[in-house]
């Protein structure tokens, strides 16, 4: 399979590919292929009455609601933020920089209680909202809050690079045809983006549905209400439900590699569409 | 951005002033576009992180002290330090294996080597875990055989190391993949020619090209093994003073009331995160090629290479 199609000046092959093959086997494949291998075994008629009942499905629903709003906030404050970055120059720029990185390098169990605490009744955000009848901390809304916080960066990152190597150019050649400001982001900046904009969004889904450190704390855990799914995983777990917590986790791995097939096919089909134009 | 803006400017000297000047916006667009950014920044990410010092001085700064230096608090820094430095380093040694045999190297089925090796990225921490405990808990494939010989695997370190690496598992090779096949292999196999030996080619020549990407990865890499919950949560056991780790132990006191304490523990992560970040900032000015964010730059190639 992983034959040398030219034999190659430099050594090594052989053993960093042997390392690398076994290593990858043990610590990824063979645990993944084990979950499969559970999750194949509880049986059809088994997994679709865990699948169907209605605990499974209310978590389910709310991890991927929380996790569809959350992704479009944050597609369209990523878009403004990462907009700023690119075509603004004002003073404190690299802190504000530097700052959008910032769910990735704090743990998520600091923002998980970071959160709760700003969002609770008492809490710096939260005794603002109170008074108008606004609940955040306890409640689904606190979950999305929690899974904007995380994927943010995914978003943002994921639109700065292209937005940055974007050709003056051709903005220029728009406005000289006549496109007024709006219809030159509209239809001549936005499909630009638009892929960008899709992994970014499709990055923060696939991160957002398997979050569990922020949210556990900031969603009171409600079963039926704020479940989410990995958490309802873990609770499977701790009451030694082996199979029911196999056969979500099975449903939660197909919907994750099924977006990174996804992310994977349209960058592959936009390479393609792409190609022809390259020298 | 402003090294990529004065990159572009030179690269493009003719069209830059009117493309400048084509994507400048009025001034109400752009105070209205930098208001909304900083305030959803500000009320998003610098607020948690404003909380989290306050709230750990919130009874003094003996009592947060205190927080800090509590034995069971220590045990879990000892830990942390222990499972963190063990999977960055064979992480490390993968990563490099991986990259050189990837990019030095053609063979078939790359791209499927590749999207494997990315695929930790997306599995669930929570999955992460519980793929471990199916196979070496009490009713796991391999939960018997180590109860008759009594070695413990779950709801002990070797359990949290093994959830760690899995997290951890793609941040070396996917940053040092795209950086290795961007530099290619004229340079290594001049030095082979000349009678380099393998080893020294490496030490010599690749070294040198991939350390400031080598040390980016690590630092990346470390932040997430020093920080990850999820995973660690369903492997760990939650053992006081033995299995937990330094988040762990934030949730253990936080869900005790002790939030002051809570907040303690959590204020060393999130100077552990600005250190973090700062390392991070150094490193990218020592990369070339440095367009925009380094890592999100990379990911593209990375992705691009599947």
């Amino acid at each position: 399979m992983f034959q040398r199609k030219s034999k190659h000046v430099l050594p090594g092959f052989r053993i960093t590919m042997g390392f690398t093959l076994v290593y990858l086997f043990l610590i990824v494949i063979f645990p993944l292929l084990g979950l499969g291998i559970k999750a194949s075994a509880i049986g059809w008629a088994r997994f679709y009455e865990i699948a169907t009942s209605q605990r499974v499905i209310a978590s389910l629903r709310l991890s991927f609601g929380a996790s569809l709003i959350a992704a479009t906030i944050n597609v369209f404050f990523g878009l403004v933020v990462a907009w700023v970055l690119v075509r603004y120059r004002f003073s404190g720029k690299r802190i504000i920089d530097a700052l959008v990185d910032i769910p990735f390098a704090l743990p998520t169990a600091v923002a998980g209680i970071a959160l709760t605490t700003l969002y609770s009744s008492k809490g710096w955000i939260g005794v603002w909202l109170s008074p108008l009848g606004i609940k955040v901390a306890y409640t689904p809304l606190g979950i999305i809050v929690a899974l904007s916080f995380v994927s943010l960066p995914l978003v943002v990152r994921s639109i700065q690079p292209v937005l940055e190597e974007f050709d003056p150019e051709v903005e220029e050649a728009a406005a000289l045809l006549g496109a007024h400001r709006g219809q030159r982001f509209m239809q001549v900046l936005l499909p630009e983006l638009a892929p960008a904009i899709l992994t970014g969004f499709a990055l923060s889904m696939a991160r957002a549905v398997g979050e569990y450190g922020s949210v556990v704390f900031i969603s009171g855990n409600l079963p039926m209400h704020t479940e989410i799914a990995p958490l309802l995983i873990v609770t499977k777990l701790e009451q030694y439900d082996y199979v029911g917590a196999t056969a979500i986790a099975a449903i939660m791995l197909l919907f994750s590699f099924s977006i990174l097939l996804g992310i994977n096919l349209s960058q592959h089909w936009r390479r393609r569409r792409l190609a022809p134009a390259l020298p | 951005m402003s090294t990529a803006t004065v990159t572009s400017f030179s690269n493009k000297a003719l069209t830059a002033r009117y493309g400048r000047a084509i994507q400048r916006d009025p001034r109400w667009l752009r105070a209205g576009l930098i208001g909304v950014a900083l305030l959803y920044l500000a009320v998003l990410v610098l607020l948690p992180l404003v909380l989290v010092f306050t709230a750990a001085l919130a009874k003094g700064i003996t009592a947060c002290w205190h927080a800090i230096t509590d034995p069971a608090a220590l045990d879990a820094v000892r830990l942390t330090l222990f499972i963190s430095f063990a999977s960055v380093s064979m992480n490390m040694v993968f990563g490099v294996a991986a990259a050189w045999a990837i990019t030095k190297f053609q063979f078939r089925a790359k791209g499927l080597l590749i999207t494997l090796i990315d695929l930790p990225f997306s599995v669930s921490p929570v999955v992460s875990g519980l793929i471990f405990v199916l196979l070496f808990g009490a009713q796991g494939w391999f939960g018997p055989w180590l109860q008759a010989h009594n070695v413990r695997i779950i709801f002990a370190w070797p359990a949290i190391l093994l959830a760690t690496t899995f997290v951890t598992f793609p941040f070396v090779a996917r940053e040092l993949i795209p950086l290795m096949h961007a530099q290619g292999s004229d340079e290594e196999q001049a030095a082979i020619t000349l009678g380099a030996s393998g080893w020294q080619t490496f030490r010599h020549v690749t070294f040198p090209n991939i350390r400031w990407g080598l040390i980016y990865a690590l630092i990346l890499c470390n932040a997430r093994a020093m920080g990850e919950f999820g995973a660690v949560s369903v492997v760990s056991g939650h053992v006081r003073g033995q299995t937990e780790t330094i988040p762990l132990h934030v949730e253990a006191l936080y869900n005790e009331y002790s939030s002051a304490a809570a907040f303690s523990v959590a204020s060393l992560l999130a100077l552990f995160a600005f250190a973090t970040l700062g390392m991070k900032v150094l490193t990218e000015r020592h990369l070339s090629r440095n367009t925009g964010n380094r890592q999100f730059s990379t990911d593209q190639t990375f992705r691009s290479l599947e």
